[in-house]
């Protein structure tokens, strides 16, 4: 009796090296056969993701985008029904693009986690949790702050956690890239670009992150565990009626917020006056109505409780349910408020009170 | 861009008839629904469906029939959105849109063998009929049954017909009043739902209370029943929210970290008497 000869084991590189010379090949190379979006600059220091035709589009060096790339997960309007009202037909639809989505920092990973907590929560919600896996998501590190509104640090966003299938970390010359799935592996199989990291790369890698640490500070003056804590005793706060006085109440912070995914659902006729679409679109629970029922009463009346909903939705309720805080340290809530709102003042005025 | 077609979304929507319509009151309409192909709500007495039109929007209803009634579901709208509107303007063989059940419903299961306390107020007597009738229709496997509704005027009392039949059941304890009356036959009393609470006989130990009425009454009450001495796990109350998906992600209805579409609307005042925002 043969015994059969052993399956061949092929141990893949979990860090393969671009270099920075071929990363324009790279974009270039994905664009001819897939969508790419990846971060664009759009002057006056505000990027955005966009669809992208090759590397020298992208801003390697950029701070949070205008709109997080939750837009690509949740679009700002989608569509969940399509009706024929004369035949009494409803479709529950999904409609989707299959996107690499590259450049996406660490803090917007965190974001893309929470919403998936969210809607894979029983009920799921399918609209989300099919299109999702049509995304590649390639991850971007930050190896400085992008700038004083951050605080990533202090929600421990600032290194990678997962959550992409590919990430890039910038070293002197190359990319160093860390190959977390196999749709990853493939991406880069196809382009022909890559080559095994050696320890050369994996000790600059090492540099940048011990760097990091050195950098990177609790941007508060409260610390990861005890923040959830500070919120415990926050409802009752005078920090919520100074925000009531400042809030414009324009909905500008929740819009730009990665995690947060609060949605209206409407009825969009077509001009026949018989088929048409049920939609949801990005709702803001800064809104005067948000809360209010038909009848009138308003459960969040006034911009200082529904300012402290906000707050609380990032430090309090998604620990009790999720066990994490929803804030992911990305600073684009601050970065656009008119009111000059700032959520690092915020939560240190929450300190300073409790002293 | 892709479409896909999903046989498994939250979102889709049954097809609901009209089998019955009637005008209650000037503001209040009854509907009496059955489903396509006569599939069951298969619902418990406290939730709620997402009503639909096709064009206009969906509305959270309260079911307002028990789960001993099948083949069919009944519910009351009260005019004063959109949706409502629009489904006044509805009769009997008109179809609408469906979701559900949805949320959590009175725990009916926990409530046999125990005394009941049903205190209805407005509006409030829409989802408590489906639990009023439940517990009549199953009636010698729950305790004393006591039931207190009110109303601002006998004009604006609901399922008038029905009403006077738990009143002259012998098996269940009945009152109720109206807040202003300028009928001389009015049988009830003139007063607030509170002023009722201090003259009904319970066993505090064994008694659960359900509580349904406008958002502004359910302190006035809770303070009665806890005189009373009915424990707080053994408060039930409804809360009503804004609501837009019926399945705890869109955000409108939630108290504190409770959504109410999921985690209620039928919560204990153990649950809810920490949560400034609830009551």
């Amino acid at each position: 009796m043969t015994k059969s000869p052993p399956s061949v084991i092929i141990y893949r590189m979990q860090y393969v090296i671009l270099k920075k010379v071929n990363f324009d090949d790279f974009i270039t190379a994905l664009a001819a056969q897939e969508k790419v979006v990846g971060p664009v600059a759009r002057g006056y220091d505000n990027f955005s993701f966009q669809e992208v035709k090759s590397g020298k589009e992208i801003s390697i060096k950029y701070i949070p985008t205008i709109l997080p790339p939750k837009k690509y997960f949740m679009p700002q309007r989608e569509k969940l029904i399509e009706f024929d009202k004369s035949q009494n037909k409803f479709e529950a639809v999904l409609e989707y693009d299959k996107v690499v989505i590259f450049g996406i920092h660490t803090c917007d990973l965190a974001g893309i986690q929470c919403l998936n907590m969210v809607f894979s929560d029983k009920p799921k919600d399918i609209n989300y949790l099919v299109r999702k896996n049509k995304l590649l998501i390639i991850g971007l590190e930050c190896n400085v702050y992008c700038d004083q509104y951050a605080s990533c640090k202090v929600v421990d966003n600032h290194l990678p956690n997962g959550g992409y299938d590919l990430f890039f970390t910038e070293l002197p010359d190359s990319f160093i890239v860390h190959v977390n799935t196999l749709r990853g592996d493939e991406l880069i199989e196809k382009t022909r670009l890559f080559n095994p990291a050696e320890k050369i790369h994996l000790d600059q890698l090492e540099e940048v992150r011990k760097k990091k640490r050195e950098i990177f500070k609790d941007e508060v003056k409260i610390g990861h565990h005890e923040l959830s804590k500070l919120f415990d005793r926050a409802y009752d706060s005078k920090v919520w009626e100074d925000l009531d006085k400042r809030c414009v109440a324009c909905g500008n912070c929740t819009n730009v917020c990665p995690s947060c995914y609060c949605f209206d659902i409407l009825d969009n006729m077509n001009f026949d006056f018989n088929t048409g679409d049920r939609s949801r679109g990005w709702d803001s629970c800064q809104n005067e109505p948000f809360a209010k029922v038909a009848t009138g009463e308003n459960f969040r009346k006034t911009r200082g409780a529904r300012q402290r909903h906000r707050y609380f939705r990032k430090f309090k309720y998604p620990v009790e349910r999720y066990s994490r805080y929803f804030c992911t340290g990305c600073g684009r809530c601050t970065r656009t408020c008119m009111a000059k709102i700032s959520l690092k003042e915020t939560i240190n005025a929450l300190v300073d009170e409790q002293k | 861009m892709k479409t896909l077609k999903l046989t498994d979304s939250e979102y889709l929507v049954k097809q609901g008839k009209i089998i019955r319509a009637k005008q209650m009151t000037k503001l209040e309409k009854f509907f009496e629904i059955a489903l396509a192909g006569g599939e069951s709500l298969d619902h418990e007495p406290g939730q709620f469906v997402m009503v639909s039109i096709p064009g206009v929007g969906e509305a959270p209803l309260s079911i307002s029939s028990s789960p001993t009634k099948r083949g069919s579901f009944e519910i009351v709208a009260r005019s004063v959105g959109k949706v409502t509107s629009a489904l006044h303007k509805l009769d009997t063989g008109d179809t609408i849109g469906v979701r559900g059940p949805f949320g959590k419903g009175f725990p009916v299961q926990i409530l046999e063998g125990n005394d009941l306390l049903v205190v209805a107020a407005g509006l409030g007597l829409v989802p408590l009929r489906s639990l009023i009738n439940f517990v009549i229709d199953n009636r010698r496997d729950f305790g004393k049954v006591n039931i207190l509704l009110g109303c601002k005027t006998p004009e604006d009392m609901l399922f008038g017909d029905e009403v006077e039949s738990w009143r002259k059941r012998i098996d269940v304890n009945f009152d109720y009043t109206v807040d202003r009356c300028s009928d001389s036959d009015w049988k009830g009393n003139i007063g607030l739902i509170t002023s009722l609470i201090p003259g009904v006989t319970i066993d505090p130990e064994r008694t659960f209370a359900a509580v349904i009425g406008p958002p502004v009454m359910y302190k006035y009450v809770i303070i009665e029943l806890l005189k009373k001495n009915i424990p707080e796990r053994q408060i039930l109350v409804s809360l009503e929210r804004h609501m837009k998906c019926g399945i705890g992600k869109c955000g409108h209805c939630q108290i504190q970290n409770y959504y109410c579409c999921k985690d209620g609307p039928v919560f204990t005042y153990e649950q809810i008497k920490s949560k400034k925002e609830a009551l």
